[in-house]
């Protein structure tokens, strides 16, 4: 069990999601933290992406509980709101393991659609956006500077003019998590971030991740297939197989878990190895996955 | 030359009226990829509710036309939008996610039900209104020529238009609400995960269609003083048609096609049978489907990966 000094972000309890008779979320339950980054690792069709889908609004839940409590904010029950709740009231976002811009819009402007909640409430239904009224250009003003800023942060200045679909791939992933963090979350769900970036922007992107756990104190629960990135930047790992949780540890508890060897490499002999060969088993595993 | 003109003319007015009901179709098209075809009803609505407004003002005394032209286009436009507003909320929001035919379906039955309930609770004759903007300008009438009127009911038509055309384009291009209505376009759900009320964005497009529909209801009951329950109809057709020309699902297009559809329909009328004039406007469409399925000015649809 993975113990914390920081203040619980958020909590599923006994969360199960089913497909007709298949479970692809088991009466799950963990906690993540605030201001750490929670990795959430397992086999394919392991469950995470429905996690990630009950977390944001997509599926509702069969069973369970999801439970946000961000600092200064009252605690928001998510398996009960809308999604455009999730993201707006209880802030928190995501990003797509196949990415989802909007590829007709420029790279600013997808920004700006990040921001959308302010914007929108201090232009009034347009009104005052129409005729520009002081509240709507100082919020305007705010809003293309925090745009300016993420552009600043992922490298995308030069590009902000472009439509976000003529962006090369790595580009656009930033992209994504720039828009994510526009929308000042207090929890930011990162679906397989690193897939398809070639080694140098895979190092980038873990900075990334990392500082803007430093700087803006946020949650982040990371799905990841790379062990090495798990390993290097998380602070808390959860294992899902077939829809259950297996191991909730910190990584370096994870790496020897004996339930984690099984679902990873199969059941057949490993049973009985030592723990340092298994634990190296699993690094050549992971090595071959990535 | 003083003929050509004339027919110049009086296509761009009938253009404008076209444009302002094209517009509805392709922003609802754009947005959730439905045709609604209940939106020419929407147009004929806000042509009685015009009507209405003026006959009403009659009894209450007001007889200052501009003053009575902007108090009806503001009812007009209201009373229009709740009609837009509504007709999304109870035929096509609780069909969202079903199969694709069944909105499209709906809207030929909401269409069907409009007309109908105007002409029970208004009657099926033609209802007449006395031209309340008379006069214009007389071009080129001193060298013995055709004389070339300009209405200034066209002067005005044509202005309103224009005016509401870059208030919309300014919305669509800068504002936040413009932003949401082509995020919702290109990924509802992205949209939603941003934060944006989606729900609320199509209501709002459907209100804004049916706005600009109302404005053009009002114009045809100036230009033509006859209304019917029946207009919606070919009225509507003709503006999905101008919608199609210019490219469905594009603002621009919308406003190029309805000019196209009323300069073809006017210039066809001036110089050939009026008779064909229909058949006219919907043969360019049937070329133009053949040669450019997108439209004039509409991207080609990219396959969502």
């Amino acid at each position: 069990m993975y113990c914390s000094s920081r203040p619980a972000l958020l909590t599923v309890d006994h969360l199960s999601m089913r497909f007709g008779g298949l479970f692809a979320v088991n009466d799950l339950g963990f906690t993540a933290y605030g201001s750490e980054i929670t990795a959430i690792i397992g086999p394919n069709g392991a469950g995470k992406t429905t996690l990630f889908n009950c977390l944001t609004g997509f599926y509702k839940p069969s069973v369970g509980r999801i439970a946000l409590t961000a600092p200064g904010a009252p605690r928001f029950l998510l398996e009960r709101m809308d999604g455009y709740r999730i993201a707006r009231d209880a802030r928190v976002a995501r990003t797509f393991q196949n990415i989802r811009l909007f590829p007709g819009m420029s790279v600013l402007e997808n920004l700006l659609v990040g921001q959308h909640t302010p914007l929108m409430r201090a232009s009034r239904y347009s009104l005052a956006g129409l005729l520009g009224l002081r509240g709507y250009r100082l919020q305007e003003r705010r809003s293309l500077d925090t745009a300016r800023y993420w552009l600043d942060r992922t490298g995308l200045t030069a590009q902000a003019d472009q439509p976000a679909g003529s962006l090369p791939y790595g580009s656009q992933r930033r992209l994504e998590i720039a828009r994510a963090m526009c929308t000042e979350p207090a929890l930011l769900c990162l679906d397989e971030p690193a897939a398809g970036l070639n080694p140098r922007e895979s190092l980038d992107l873990n900075q990334l991740i990392l500082d803007i756990r430093q700087e803006q104190g946020i949650g982040i629960l990371l799905i990841e297939h790379d062990m090495s990135v798990v390993m290097t930047i998380s602070d808390h790992v959860i294992v899902l197989d077939h829809g259950s949780l297996i191991a909730d540890d910190d990584p370096a508890g994870v790496r020897c878990d004996p339930a984690v060897i099984r679902a990873y490499l199969g059941t057949a002999e490993d049973e009985d190895l030592p723990t340092e060969v298994a634990a190296d088993l699993n690094r050549t595993a992971a090595g071959g996955r990535s | 030359m003083e003929y050509f003109t004339q027919q110049l003319i009086n296509g761009i007015s009938l253009g404008a009226i076209y444009a302002l009901i094209a517009i509805g179709y392709t922003m609802v098209y754009g947005i959730i990829g439905m045709i609604n075809f209940a939106h020419g009803e929407i147009y004929m609505i806000g042509a009685f509710i015009s009507l209405i407004g003026f006959l009403l003002l009659g009894t209450f005394g007001i007889t200052y036309i501009p003053l009575a032209l902007i108090i009806v286009l503001v009812l007009a436009m209201l009373f229009t939008s709740i009609y837009g507003w509504a007709i999304e909320r109870v035929a096509y929001r609780p069909l969202r996610g079903s199969v694709k035919l069944a909105p499209l379906i709906s809207a030929i039955g909401m269409s069907i039900v409009l007309q109908n309930y105007v002409q029970i609770s208004q009657g099926a004759r033609v209802k007449p209104l006395p031209p309340l903007i008379q006069g214009g300008l007389t071009l080129f009438s001193d060298n013995g020529g055709y004389p070339v009127r300009l209405s200034y009911l066209q002067i005005l038509i044509v202005v309103v238009t224009i005016t509401l055309m870059a208030a919309f384009t300014y919305v669509i291009a800068r504002t936040p609400l413009g932003r949401a209505q082509r995020a919702t376009e290109q990924d509802m759900t992205m949209a939603r995960l941003s934060g944006v009320n989606v729900d609320r964005i199509i209501s709002l497009t459907f209100v804004m269609g049916a706005a600009l529909a109302a404005v053009a209801g009002l114009m045809v009951t100036l230009y033509y003083g006859v209304i019917d329950f029946y207009i919606g109809f070919i009225a509507g057709i003709k503006a999905f048609t101008a919608a199609v020309l210019g490219g469905i699902g594009s603002l621009p297009g919308a406003m190029l096609g309805g000019l196209l559809i009323g300069l073809i329909e006017a210039f066809w009328s001036g110089y050939f049978p009026i008779g064909y004039k229909d058949v006219a406007t919907f043969s360019i469409l049937v070329l133009v489907l053949i040669f450019r399925p997108t439209g004039l000015l509409g991207r080609p649809e990219v396959e969502k990966v």
